[in-house]
């Protein structure tokens, strides 16, 4: 209990306490999302004008690969996973996650994997390139065979692959334990039909991230193989082809942008019914269309592969499949909107972000649903219109989800508010910035402009829409800088939060804002949906009491899982610097950390 | 109706202060395949359209209507309604099998097949250029096709490389050009005109800077076209700059890149047999004027990022570079 509670660098490196892993999950996440937006605004700042000098071809296409690879891995799946980490145990009225040490090797790992990833921006020295950045150049999608070594001999993509295999190793490290934790954790009467929408998208979530991250493990072990040792799955001098790759890479990458949605949908389904005071609407309905989208998910891959040519039949099939899954993320936005409807609305800003959500991920559904179509994809795919579509349900969707989150549960993470009048300065500036800058991408692209160019001509007739959507980047920038210094404010000036300063149904708001280490006194016991709240048959519930009846003993820190965690980037070390031993020295560390861990004793 | 979007969009793009042409726009498409895509697009747009006014609408009603009041008694806790659920699960249902119907017909439409008798062009990508071949004529060349108007042709797509993809929006759809594998595009062009494309598909350093021409002739010009690409490189008058210039060229590294009919045999750049016939260079990225050939030829990658033409060692003399220009000038 000692080390839990206490202050203090060692307490921390060593926590096994979800919510201080929630947290570090949560600052390590938004440090990376600040440098993928740095990285964002030098893309549009080149291109702010046609035949832009501000960076080379090389960097450029660096830049817009690690924008790509840091925004998807390295900010807003892990930005979920702190809102798995500290709400969902509170949720469901758990202590803790299933394995909590787990748990805390899964954020390390995490860490390491991101730093080693964007070490590469400093690395050429190292591999003697004459050049500082040696980061990967190829797309955040890496097709073979350009990522051959043939075509790629730099450390570039070997910087690229080692990175993502290790951050795969922490998402599926994560989401084993968030399964385990979500099916078994839960308080006794909290049935499966009485999760919180939240939880519940966390659970498919976690169940496509074990599904769909092996798949992307074996496109890159081939990459790893072809790169490394000489083999050639994807060489086409060897007869097999590169196609291979994209087949792999979005049977795992349809299934990722629904890792990177569902999340942002089930805290606006969390959000919309508290500030407006009723039920979801049709819950059943948003909780098993969550759980088709996560089905039908694995049987649209070939939409993004509409130009390879894999025949009419195939076109035909992925385009049908395509627009059915629309069927079921159509209906969720009507259920959001009735929840709304007849409530009694209150416009905090985490209502404001949950209704972005809706507003912005319609535009990017319907977007989508024009490139269902094969035909009209062959105007479309490659060009700014898709880079519209992509930002309208990840910015317009997924970070206006997770910024509702912010807004809603950061009270109850650090037992401050956030300021209500710069929430809402934020986020007006960041809905019309994101509105200047995403939507003439759709009229750049249909006016023939490719995507992934460092440089256009002006003859294309393009120029001015750029410069507005530059424009429209750096508001954003501006309502992010704006968001950091709520939330840095609210440390010391943000008023102290109740345990329910928005008057919850769920678990969460039941206890102290923090919660202490053991979240509840007492285990509270469910009998509805919306425990908190008075509905037909039931009453509210008790929230437990203050202090527990019982001394709880919550198990200490543990230095295993760091340790362990840093075997991999040292493994990683052995094939970018093509020294063989270095791998024995990552393999040791990180069996004698499992060694350790595994027989640590379980009370320390 | 797709005046009317093509007004909107038009309005749009007036608002936001850009004027025309557009010479890579999807939405002025000049071939059948092009058309057929352009509908099936306006069709989709007028259903989204139509979704996005009366979902954003509904929603700004909601929030307006019920926003809070301060006395407003505590909402009604509905839970669902089953018949409303089952009715907006209906609706985009229907709406999509209208987009859908619509997109398999074209689908199978614009499947890449032209009829037996229609030009054939091979078009190949190379990092950072195309290579296209007319295997009927005989002909090789790069950066800019030339195809006839109102006769259908028949475009086989492929790669030396790494992806690429073949993209000319005014005449249709990009295909992927992916080393072996073979992708067809099928088109007839309605109007003559120059048409800009580039390529698509992100294949390294100069992607950006790998664009191309389609010019589509008039019958007589493009038959005039073929006669001049079917026969050898202009021969230098002796004495002449250019004829200094094939000197140079014969004994420089050039020939093991580039080939020259009858001159030098190499495959690793573009056919230069005819290159002073073509307005551009380089990937269509710069005019074929002398100022930028000699610079081109003095040091390629540091005008295009990347290039694999790479600096000569040692490198060409001032005068030589001349000479080279004026030959490759004349090779009309
Ligand atoms: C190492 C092989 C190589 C050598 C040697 C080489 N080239 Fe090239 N050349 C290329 C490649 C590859 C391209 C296409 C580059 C691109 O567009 O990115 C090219 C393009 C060109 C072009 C532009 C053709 C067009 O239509 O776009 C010209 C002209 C040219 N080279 C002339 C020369 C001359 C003159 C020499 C000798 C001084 C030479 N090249 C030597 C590989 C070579
Ligand atoms: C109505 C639902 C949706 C439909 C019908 C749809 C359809 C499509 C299609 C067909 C493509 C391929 C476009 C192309 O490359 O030409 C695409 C690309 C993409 N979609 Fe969606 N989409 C939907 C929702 C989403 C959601 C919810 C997300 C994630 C939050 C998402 C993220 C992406 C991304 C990232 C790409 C581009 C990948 C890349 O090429 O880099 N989409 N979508
Ligand atoms: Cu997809
Ligand atoms: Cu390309």
């Amino acid at each position: 209990m000692s080390e839990a509670t206490g202050g203090g660098l060692k307490s921390w490196l060593t926590t096994t306490d979800h919510k201080r892993i929630g947290l570090l999950y949560f600052w390590t996440a938004f440090a990376f999302f600040l440098v993928g937006g740095v990285e964002a605004l030098v893309i549009r700042l080149q291109l702010a004008h046609p035949d832009g000098h501000l960076v080379g071809a090389e960097t450029y296409n660096q830049l817009f690969t690690m924008h790509g690879t840091t925004m998807i891995f390295l900010a807003l799946m892990p930005l979920g996973s702190s809102f798995f980490n500290y709400i969902v145990p509170l949720q469901i009225g758990a202590r803790d996650v299933a394995f909590p040490r787990l748990n805390a090797f899964s954020y390390w790992v995490f860490l390491f994997g991101g730093l080693l990833l964007n070490a590469s921006w400093f690395a050429g020295p190292l591999f003697h390139a004459g050049v500082l950045n040696v980061a990967p150049d190829a797309g955040w999608f890496g097709y073979a065979n350009l990522t051959e070594r043939q075509y790629s001999p730099g450390p570039n993509i070997d910087f690229w692959l080692l990175g993502l295999q290790i951050l795969g190793i922490s998402s599926l490290a994560a989401g084993f334990n968030f399964v385990v934790t979500i099916l078994n954790l839960r308080a006794p009467g909290l049935k499966m039909m009485r999760l919180p929408t939240f939880s519940w998208m966390t659970l498919v979530t976690n169940f496509l991230i074990i599904t769909a991250f092996p798949v992307i493990t074996v496109g890159l072990l081939f990459l790893m193989f072809d790169r490394f040792f000489g083999t050639h799955f994807y060489v086409r001098e060897a007869g097999a082809t590169p196609v291979l790759w994209q087949h792999l890479f979005w049977l795992f990458g349809h299934p990722e942008v629904y890792i990177l949605i569902l999340p942002a949908m089930g805290i606006v389904s969390d959000v919309l019914p508290t500030f407006s005071r009723k039920p979801l609407f049709g819950y059943t309905v948003v909780v098993y269309s969550g759980i088709l989208i996560g089905f039908m998910g694995w049987g649209v891959w070939s939409h993004h592969m509409f130009s390879v040519g894999l025949g009419p039949i195939a076109d035909s099939v992925f385009a049908a499949t395509t627009m059915l899954i629309a069927v079921p993320t159509g209906v969720k936005i009507f259920n959001w909107i009735a929840t709304l409807w007849g409530g009694d609305i209150r416009g905090t800003t985490a209502l404001h972000f949950a209704v972005g959500f809706i507003a912005m991920f319609i535009i990017g559904g319907l977007s989508g649903v024009s490139h269902a179509s094969p035909p009209a994809d062959l105007q479309q795919t490659d060009s700014y219109y898709v880079v519209a579509h992509i930002h309208y349900v990840f910015f317009g969707g997924t970070i206006f989800g997770l910024f509702a989150g912010i807004y809603y549960w950061w009270p109850k993470m650090t037992g401050r508010l956030l300021d209500e009048t710069l929430g809402k300065v934020h986020f007006w500036l960041q809905f019309i910035g994101m509105n200047l800058a995403f939507f003439p991408m759709h009229f750049i692209g249909l006016l023939g402009m490719p995507r992934r160019v460092y440089t256009y001509s002006p003859d294309l007739g393009v120029s001015d829409l750029n410069l507005v959507s530059t424009i429209g980047a750096l508001l954003i920038g501006l309502s992010i800088l704006i968001l950091v210094a709520n939330l840095w404010r609210s440390r010391t000036h943000g008023a102290p939060a109740s345990n329910d300063p928005w008057g919850g149904a769920t678990l969460e708001w039941g206890i102290p804002s923090p919660p202490p280490p053991y979240n509840f006194s007492v285990i509270p016991t469910v009998e509805s949906r919306l425990p908190r709240w008075r509905t037909e048959r039931h009453g509210p519930m008790k929230d437990p009491p203050a202090r527990p009846p019982a001394p709880i003993h919550m198990p200490g820190g543990s230095w295993w899982p760091i340790v362990a965690a840093f075997g991999l980037p040292v493994m990683a070390l052995a094939p970018l610097t093509h020294t063989l031993w270095v791998v024995f020295v990552g393999a040791a560390i990180l069996l004698f950390g499992i060694y350790r861990w595994a027989f640590e004793p379980f009370e320390v | 109706m797709p005046r009317l979007r093509f007004w909107l969009l038009t309005a749009a793009l007036t608002i936001s202060g850009c004027g025309g042409p557009y010479p890579q726009s999807t939405l002025h498409p000049r071939s059948d395949f092009g058309r057929a895509v352009d509908h099936l697009f306006t069709d989709i747009f007028w259903w989204a359209a139509g979704v996005f006014v009366v979902v954003e609408a509904l929603l700004v009603i909601v929030l307006i209507r019920f926003r809070h009041r301060e006395g407003r008694p505590a909402p009604k806790p509905t839970h669902g309604h089953t018949v409303l659920e089952i009715a907006w699960t209906l609706a985009p249902a229907v709406i999509l099998v209208f987009v859908a119907v619509p997109t398999v017909r074209t689908i199978f439409a614009t499947a890449g097949d032209a009829p037996a008798d229609a030009l054939r062009v091979e078009v190949t990508g190379h990092q950072w250029w195309w290579e296209y071949k007319y295997p009927d004529l005989g002909i090789t060349t790069a950066n800019e096709m030339h195809v006839p108007v109102g006769r259908p042709v028949q475009v086989a797509i492929t790669s030396a490389d790494v992806i690429h993809s073949f993209w000319a929006p005014a005449l249709g759809g990009k295909r992927d050009a992916i080393p072996g594998h073979v992708n067809r595009i099928a088109f007839r062009a309605d109007a003559v005109g120059d048409y800009s494309g580039q390529c698509a598909e992100f294949c390294g350093a100069s992607h950006a800077n790998m664009r191309l021409r389609v010019l589509v002739d008039a019958d007589s010009v493009f038959q005039a076209w073929v006669k001049t690409e079917q026969g050898g490189p202009a021969a230098p008058a002796t004495g002449s700059l250019a004829a200094r210039g094939k000197e140079v060229f014969l004994h420089s590294p050039c020939l093991a890149c580039h080939t020259i009919q009858g001159v030098s045999p190499g495959v690793i750049g573009p056919n230069l047999t005819h290159v002073g016939s073509r307005g551009t260079i380089a990937g269509a990225i710069f005019p074929n004027d002398s100022a930028h050939l000699a610079s081109w030829i003095a040091d390629a990658p540091s005008l295009k990022p990347g290039s694999l033409m790479t600096r000569m060692k040692p490198p060409l003399t001032d005068p030589d570079i001349a000479a080279l220009v004026a030959y490759l000038q004349s090779l009309k």
